[in-house]
């Protein structure tokens, strides 16, 4: 293949680092802070940089949304390298479940041209790990989930796909969706040169309506799933917390002896 | 008022249905009136004693896939096993191939999905209960859609036992055909060899994380869990670092474990970690920063070098014989 566009599906979370809270009235994992690039999507974006770089043409292209418009967390993968964002932006989407975010990726990705979407196995905040496979089922595309190699081989993609027993060898067609675990690649810092230059990419911020969305489809409305209640997790009793003087190891013996299991 | 009727997805190995297929038909006996299993593979009529061991009355065989990746034919198979069940909710236990199901399934019927589910009650209707914030709040939610709700729910969230039921009806129930979405097809298999017990059956699991500094120190993991009789096990930090693999890994992304005893080497315990391993009986954390979430776990923490005490613990237990 003389081009290779890759999709790469980026989501805009808010700092695992920071502390989380949900939002009062819905129950939902509260977004209104600064939101940055998931990390496991780092992993997509390198990957889709090579493939593209072996192919020699082609681009990188990210598809996102977020209710507030965020674009820092695109900037850090234009950063990287991808030539072009879209961002669906509307606050319509707020409370969209994983279905809902696959109907609003789908239609994005029909604005543009590509050969392979590439997406994290999960999420770091929902980590639903559905919304790559349905947003397939939408497209009326295969898809191979937990690469841990991904390879294109003329028009078609090789994966080798984890299962519980070890991996899988697995071909597909293209243009196919995969979903991409930690391991696949070593994602690159972007440089201080492609920091500048994502400034001045294309991030093109489209609406509900202008992907042609029904409202029922999307967001709360569309979630068909409702948070009943938060409760506080039943509590471990609080262990013993020493400080190691060189007793540590001996502490251990004594507790696995206390179990009767040495 | 119990539920009509469960359809659980019952998945298969070599030597039968695995251990979340069965957690989850015995947590649907206790839900529903009736309950009814559909499976994939060369292997479902000869499961089909098991299955009604633990209280399926039917089971839908939806038969060999050959070489086909089960996400696509699976859930083109539901959609007709459903239809003809008459099922108000389907359990898929969280797997590489059950959220692949579960996917394809949510976007063929346009229903949500209910993920990383640990808990199922029946409040006036089927309600779940998944964990949050490294575990210490518990979303309880329900499926508010119309058709059926459809649940991934995590290994070990229910503990499985048999009722003593007849063998399953067995009903052919064949995929259709996939067209362009089916065409993902695993041309190899290969099987990572791991000696000792199993990491999510083992009574003890010793587990390492980026404290150990490097590679090379993951040996003494090794060592101790052969020590303890238990299976070693890793943060996903290290697996992502390429020092063990993935199959490892503990944490949201990797296996689910409750062990007797789990000691945590240098690991600082991140939300992603904490929610594969909180449920175990007795917690032992290593750590060198005191303020490590680990400890908020542990039923004992040494706060100390993990390269000191470790290899200290494996000399005590070496002289013991």
């Amino acid at each position: 293949m003389l081009a290779m566009n890759v999709v790469v599906c980026v989501k805009q979370i808010p700092d695992p680092a920071a502390p989380q809270s949900l939002e009062a009235s819905t129950n939902t994992l509260n977004r209104t802070g600064k939101l940055i690039m998931d990390d496991s999507d780092a992993y997509g974006v390198e990957m889709a940089l090579q493939l593209v770089d072996k192919a020699g043409g082609g681009e990188v292209t990210l598809v996102s949304m977020a209710a507030n418009g965020e674009v820092s967390g695109l900037r850090t993968a234009l950063a990287m390298g991808a030539a072009k964002a879209i961002l669906v932006s509307d606050d319509a989407l707020k409370g969209s479940d994983a279905l809902g975010t696959a109907k609003v990726l789908a239609a994005a990705i029909k604005r543009t041209q590509f050969d392979l979407i590439l997406a994290a196995t999960e999420s770091s905040d929902g980590y639903t790990g559905t919304t790559p496979v349905q947003l397939a089922e939408l497209l009326d595309l295969p898809s191979i989930t937990f690469a841990k190699s991904v390879t294109i081989d003329g028009s078609t993609v090789k994966v080798d796909r984890q299962t519980e027993a070890g991996y899988d060898e697995v071909t597909s067609p293209l243009p196919a969706v995969v979903t991409v675990t930690a391991g696949v690649v070593e994602p690159r810092y972007p440089s201080f040169k492609g920091i500048m230059a994502a400034k001045s990419k294309p991030v093109d911020q489209v609406t509900v309506a202008d992907l042609g969305l029904s409202p029922s489809d999307i967001g709360a409305a569309g979630s068909g799933q409702t948070i009943t209640k938060v409760v506080d997790a039943e509590a471990r009793a609080s262990g013993e917390i020493v400080v190691d003087e060189g007793d540590g190891a001996q502490r251990i013996v004594t507790f696995l002896e206390g179990l009767k299991l040495i | 008022m119990a539920i009509d009727k469960i359809l659980v997805l019952v998945e298969l190995t070599e030597s039968g249905p695995t251990a979340t297929s069965l957690e989850l038909l015995t947590a649907a006996r206790g839900l529903a009136t009736t309950v009814e299993a559909a499976s994939w593979g060369p292997g479902v009529a000869a499961a089909a004693g098991t299955i009604g061991e633990y209280g399926a009355t039917t089971l839908y065989d939806i038969g060999d896939l050959g070489g086909a990746l089960p996400g696509v034919p699976v859930a083109g198979a539901l959609v007709s096993v459903l239809s003809t069940s008459g099922a108000s909710a389907l359990l898929i236990p969280t797997s590489y191939d059950g959220r692949d199901i579960a996917g394809r399934l949510s976007a063929k019927l346009n229903v949500p999905v209910l993920t990383n589910v640990t808990g199922l009650n029946n409040d006036d209707g089927l309600s779940t209960e998944h964990p949050i914030f490294g575990g210490t709040q518990i979303v309880h939610a329900k499926f508010t859609g119309t058709g059926v709700g459809i649940y991934v729910i995590r290994a070990k969230s229910f503990t499985a036992e048999p009722a003593g039921g007849a063998a399953a009806a067995v009903v052919a129930a064949a995929a259709p055909a996939a067209g362009n979405t089916g065409t993902a097809t695993i041309v190899a298999r290969h099987v990572e060899e791991r000696s000792g017990p199993k990491l999510d059956e083992a009574a003890v699991v010793v587990s390492g994380g980026r404290g150990l500094g490097s590679a090379n120190n993951y040996a003494w993991i090794n060592d101790l869990a052969k020590l303890l009789n238990g299976a070693a096990g890793a943060s996903r930090a290290i697996v992502d670092a390429g020092w063990v693999p993935y199959s490892h890994q503990v944490g949201q992304t990797g296996k689910t474990v409750k062990p007797t005893v789990y000691l945590a080497c240098g690991i600082s315990g991140a939300t992603q970690h904490l929610v594969g391993m909180k449920g175990s009986k007795n917690i032992i954390a290593i750590n060198k920063d005191q303020e490590a979430p680990i400890f908020s776990v542990a039923d004992l923490g040494i706060v100390g070098d993990v390269n000191k005490v470790v290899p200290a613990l494996i000399e005590a237990l070496k002289s013991r014989g």
